[in-house]
């Protein structure tokens, strides 16, 4: 499909004025093509004879679609567009500042709370001291904690805080809930469910894995839930269609590997933030990401990015006590990777039967974006790469 | 004082072309339609993008004009300028590799197929406003004047150009003040969509010019050799003081205004009308009735033109992209925060 | 910032001073030439170009007919081909005819042509409102221009900068767009008998304070130096900053003024609503945000076109009590005492 504008990003195909076996020379007008402009006559630049042609009229293709292949004169030339350059942001440091900074909103707060923002450890940018600082501080002082300043002793204490237990998490459950709800019977709604697992030895995996983690200091062990991210992050470079976003009837893949990481919420819900672009994160990284993600999702200090961007959600239920999972796909993604519990079981290898350690991996996927074919590579590809977890 | 389709008469030795100047006319010509044909197949492709205005059709225009000019003269073209561009000398890479986005390009990428600058042969765009060009060749032609320097400012622009209140201005402006400008009005027809007859309450531009007291004069655009004669009877009369000068050449674009469009603002039959007056066709046909020009020679200038335009994509293809860092550069002088 | 201190100082106006810098510009630079409408036998709208014409000829001083778009694009034109045009719009109202030569070509070509095409013009206005002359003929549109990349913008303020920042944009490789307020042509001043050039790259502190900024361009900076006169006798030592280029602005002065007295108050005689001063709010935001004590304060022309009578006018108009107000506002308490 030609660019035949400026703003074309697509075109329908009307008419072929050829066929396969018509001879065509450079210069003839082999179909016509409706823009938004109107109907325009597409003309071959190349001499041959029309071999196949693959778009039926009436076809809506985005520009850069091969319409048709020649043979013979010409060798078939795909239509490729070039990639558009990208643009970095610029970035400008700010000028560092030597006094302690406080934001109008924090000094306001402070003001009325009688708390000195100079002793306050600034969490803003550049170490401001922000609102939600001051907030913590007047927390802290409702306990007991020391926080104000002589001068200001004639303000007294301030009321305590509207539920207090709550305003940390930041999170309104009930609203949560219902969001949830609506998410996942949209989704079955929308989405053409097929589902896979397959049963993965870890004998290896864990094996590695307790070798790694016996020459790591505690605070540094890596999870078994670290590896499986990590496993699932380059398995994806097998199957992109399992990673991405379906969205207005297309499916856009994503070349980074945005893993949400399914959480459960101690005053209950779960939610799946991600941990972003796994595919560039080393083990150890996915596990300090992960550890601290959780750490995060439980106080309720997440941010926007992490809600919006998942390409794909892994849930692991293992500790849960759950075998196998079958989860509902969270749109716009287009898949969700389980994993359940560890579980020895009798297994068959090399002829021997012995027992190993076993987790069944599943896969929930979009039938509009991947097959079952495709699915079982990704599963398959999973498997390979725990078999290998000093690669990962 | 009725200058219309009049003016000195064609010294008799003019008339007797030579061989040379034959195959010079008719390569000028198959140089910028090859090259155009291969900007819509590249556009189509992709490779080239934003808008990009054809010349097919137009060639005789081109190439009547800018071998006349000297190499001192400058030339104030529109977004339908590779034509000019290419006989100027502009190199046929550097025009492609513009188109590209390449750092390569005559502009650095920066101006695209609408804003072909090169300065070392005063060719000073390429503008993309209609009738926009109009006054800065008043002004290099001011610059000439006061100087005391000889030289001609050619300024090209379409007929839709006609219609601005800019060439109003300019007409008049250029006339009181006796400039040097040679006005080169493109007259195809069509101002993008809208035909001439539908959008000008008179349609005898040249008349429009001589109403600003300048001489005119008003060709056959497909006719290379009309176009030719004309020009030098303008520069003539422009480079001897004379005041400004206006020729209206009447052509036709046999593509759409812009890369694609459906035509829907004229009929197919016109277009094919129009194809029997094609401009290479017809000084073929002249220059072997009077042999000068043999079928061979055809040939070889097609092989040659193939192979330059085949260099010139290649050329863009191996270009590079101007850093992102140097974004800012060159939108002022000085350094600083522009 | 005071040239020749040594030499002797004349009783000048604001007009003779703009006289004095195209007589020296014509008479040092052949390539120089003024070109406008009545610059040549009327003398110039405002008498800047009175008896120049007599002095240089009428191939340095040209009239033009009412052609905006043709002379300013000629002017464009003849800079690039080696000139030093001075082209006079008569007043910035009617240079939106020329918008698209000044804004298409003259900012754009050296960036389109990839750098091989500069274009060393000067293009001088007056500008602002004051005298009744209504909507069609009051209008401060600074910030259109400066909001153009590849243009360098002028407001002096001051009789020296109205001698001295001609010279110094003649000698720019790129186009500048020189705004004289047309209320300032009659005011009388001193000036330094050899005074010449002056610098366009940076903004002054026209008066010297602690308490607050107060940061104006043109017209108004003589009403913002009379409201710091009034805020004084209440108390409060204002600083006035005169912006004297308003493209590129001069950040550092205004954000170490700012720094210093956590305050700003910004007039601009544009529409308050995308004026200039706003620009400026934008960049005080940016780079003093923690040293503010106090929203910053914007005195602008209100949100109506320019009336003919002259209490609204007045009431339109940025004027010093609205000035004074607005830094009492930024106090607070310690405002009022």
């Amino acid at each position: 499909m030609p660019s035949l504008g400026a703003d074309m990003d697509a075109g329908t195909l009307v008419e072929w004025h050829v066929g396969p076996g018509t001879v065509v020379k450079r210069g003839d007008v082999v179909a016509l093509v409706e823009t938004d402009k109107g109907i325009v006559e597409v003309e071959i630049w190349e001499s041959g004879t029309i071999d196949a042609v693959l778009v039926a009229p009436g076809t809506k293709v985005p520009v850069g679609t091969v319409l048709a292949t020649t043979r013979a004169d010409g060798a078939p030339t795909p239509a490729t567009a070039a990639p558009p350059a990208v643009l970095n942001p610029p970035v400008s440091p700010a000028a560092p500042h030597a006094e302690v900074r406080a934001s109008p909103a924090a000094k306001q707060l402070a003001r009325e709370q009688g708390i000195d923002v100079t002793k306050l450890h600034g969490t803003g940018p550049h170490d401001t001291v922000t609102r939600a600082d001051v907030e913590r501080a007047v927390g802290a002082t409702a306990t007991g904690a020391p926080a104000t300043s002589p001068e200001h002793e004639r303000m007294q204490a301030p009321p305590p805080p509207a539920a207090a237990a709550e305003r940390p998490s930041g999170i309104d459950t009930a609203g949560m809930r219902r969001a949830i709800a609506a998410a996942m019977a949209r989704s079955k709604r929308e989405i053409p469910h097929y589902y896979l697992s397959a049963d993965i030895d870890l004998a290896a995996t864990i094996a590695w894995l307790e070798g790694d983690n016996a020459r790591r200091p505690v605070t540094e062990r890596i999870l078994l839930a670290a590896l499986l991210l990590k496993a699932t992050a380059s398995a994806i470079r097998e199957v992109p269609e399992i990673n991405g976003h379906f969205v207005d009837g297309v499916f856009r893949p994503s070349s980074a590997a945005h893993l949400g990481v399914a959480i459960s919420l101690r005053q209950g819900g779960l939610i799946a933030p991600a941990i972003h672009d796994v595919q560039d994160k080393s083990v150890a990284e996915v596990q300090i990401a992960l550890r601290d993600l959780v750490a995060r999702t439980r106080v309720g200090r997440l941010r926007s990015s992490e809600m919006s961007d998942p390409t794909l959600t892994v849930t692991n239920l293992g500790d849960q006590g759950v075998e196998s999972v079958f989860g509902v796909i969270y749109p716009p993604q287009v898949a969700l990777v389980g994993f359940g519990r560890v579980v020895e079981r009798p297994w068959a290898s090399g002829g021997m039967l012995g027992v190993r350690p076993i987790v069944t991996a599943t896969l929930s996927a979009d039938h509009r974006v991947s097959d079952g074919h495709r699915g079982g590579v990704f599963l398959a590809a999973v498997n390979r790469l725990l078999q290998r977890p000093e690669e990962l | 004082m009725n200058h219309l389709a009049s003016g000195p008469e064609p010294s008799p030795d003019f008339l007797q072309l030579d061989r040379n100047e034959a195959l010079s006319l008719l390569r000028s010509m198959v140089r910028i339609r090859r090259f155009e044909e291969k900007c819509a197949e590249l556009y189509a492709a992709g490779k080239i993008r934003g808008f990009l205005h054809l010349y097919i059709g137009e060639e005789a225009i081109a190439a009547g004009v800018m071998p006349l000019l000297d190499a001192d003269d400058a030339i104030v073209s529109t977004y339908r300028e590779h034509g000019h561009a290419l006989l100027r000398g502009v190199p046929p890479g550097a025009v492609m590799a513009e188109m590209f986005g390449k750092v390569q390009g005559c502009s650095r990428g920066r101006g695209g197929s609408m804003h072909l600058f090169d300065v070392s042969k005063r060719f000073y765009g390429g503008n993309a406003i209609v009738a926009g060009g109009i006054p800065i060749a008043l002004g290099l032609a001011l610059a000439d004047k006061m100087q005391g320097r000889r030289h001609v400012t050619a300024c090209l622009f379409g007929d839709g150009a006609v219609a601005e209140g800019e060439f109003h201005e300019s007409m008049n402006l250029a006339a009181l003040w006796k400039l040097p400008v040679l006005f080169l009005c493109e007259n195809n027809q069509y101002a993008m969509g809208t035909a001439i007859d539908r959008y000008e309450s008179e349609q005898n531009l040249a008349l429009k010019a001589q109403s600003y007291r300048m001489g005119v004069e008003r060709v056959d655009g497909m006719d290379v050799l009309a176009v030719r004669a004309a020009t030098r009877r303008g520069l003539e009369l422009v480079r001897g003081g004379g005041g400004p000068w206006f020729i209206e050449l009447v052509t036709y674009r046999f593509r759409a205004h812009s890369a694609y469009d459906p035509e829907l603002y004229r009929s197919k039959d016109e277009v094919k009308q129009w194809r029997k007056r094609d401009p290479i066709v017809l000084f073929e046909a002249l220059a072997s009735e009077r042999g000068l020009v043999g079928p061979d020679d055809k040939v070889v200038i097609e092989q040659e033109i193939d192979a330059e335009v085949a260099a010139a994509v290649a050329f863009a293809e191996a270009g590079s992209l101007e850093p992102v860092g140097d974004l800012t550069k060159d939108v002022c002088a000085s350094r600083g925060t522009p | 910032m005071t040239n020749g201190t040594a030499a002797p100082a004349r009783k000048t106006t604001y007009r003779e001073a703009v006289r004095a810098a195209l007589r020296e510009a014509l008479r040092s630079d052949e390539r120089v030439f003024l070109m406008g409408e009545d610059v040549g036998r009327y003398g110039g709208s405002y008498a800047c170009s009175l008896g120049l014409l007599e002095e240089f000829g009428p191939e340095r001083v040209r009239d033009t007919p009412l052609s905006e778009a043709a002379f300013v694009g000629a002017g464009i034109g003849a800079a690039m081909a080696g000139m030093r045009p001075i082209v006079e719009i008569m007043t910035v109202n009617f240079s939106l005819l020329a918008l698209d030569q000044i804004l298409n070509n003259a900012a754009t070509l050296r960036h389109m042509s990839g750098g091989q095409v500069g274009v060393p013009l000067v293009i001088r206005m007056a500008t602002g409102a004051g005298r009744q002359v209504a909507a069609q003929h009051s209008h401060s549109l600074e910030n259109f221009y400066a909001h153009i990349p590849g243009l360098k913008v002028l407001a002096p303020a001051t009789i020296e900068d109205a001698r001295g920042m001609l010279a110094t944009a003649l000698e720019d490789p790129d186009p500048v767009i020189l705004f004289e307020h047309a209320m300032l042509y009659p005011v009388e001043g001193e000036l330094a008998a050899d005074a010449g050039a002056v610098p366009i790259d940076r903004a002054a502190i026209r008066r010297a304070g602690k308490d607050a900024t107060i940061i104006a361009y043109g017209g108004t900076v003589a009403k913002s130096l009379a409201a710091a006169q009034t805020l004084a006798e209440r108390g409060v030592d204002a600083e006035v900053i005169d912006l004297r280029t308003l493209r590129p602005l001069d950040d550092d002065t205004i954000v170490a003024s700012v720094t210093r007295t956590r305050r700003a108050v910004i007039v601009d005689e544009g529409w308050r609503t995308g004026s200039l001063a706003a620009e400026v709010c934008a960049r005080i935001v940016e780079k003093a945000f923690y040293d503010l004590d106090a929203p910053i304060a914007r005195v602008c022309t209100e949100e109506v076109p320019i009336p003919y009578a002259k209490h609204l006018e007045e009431a339109a108009l940025p004027q010093p009590a609205k000035i004074v107000d607005a830094v009492l506002g930024t106090m607070g308490e310690a405002g009022h005492g």
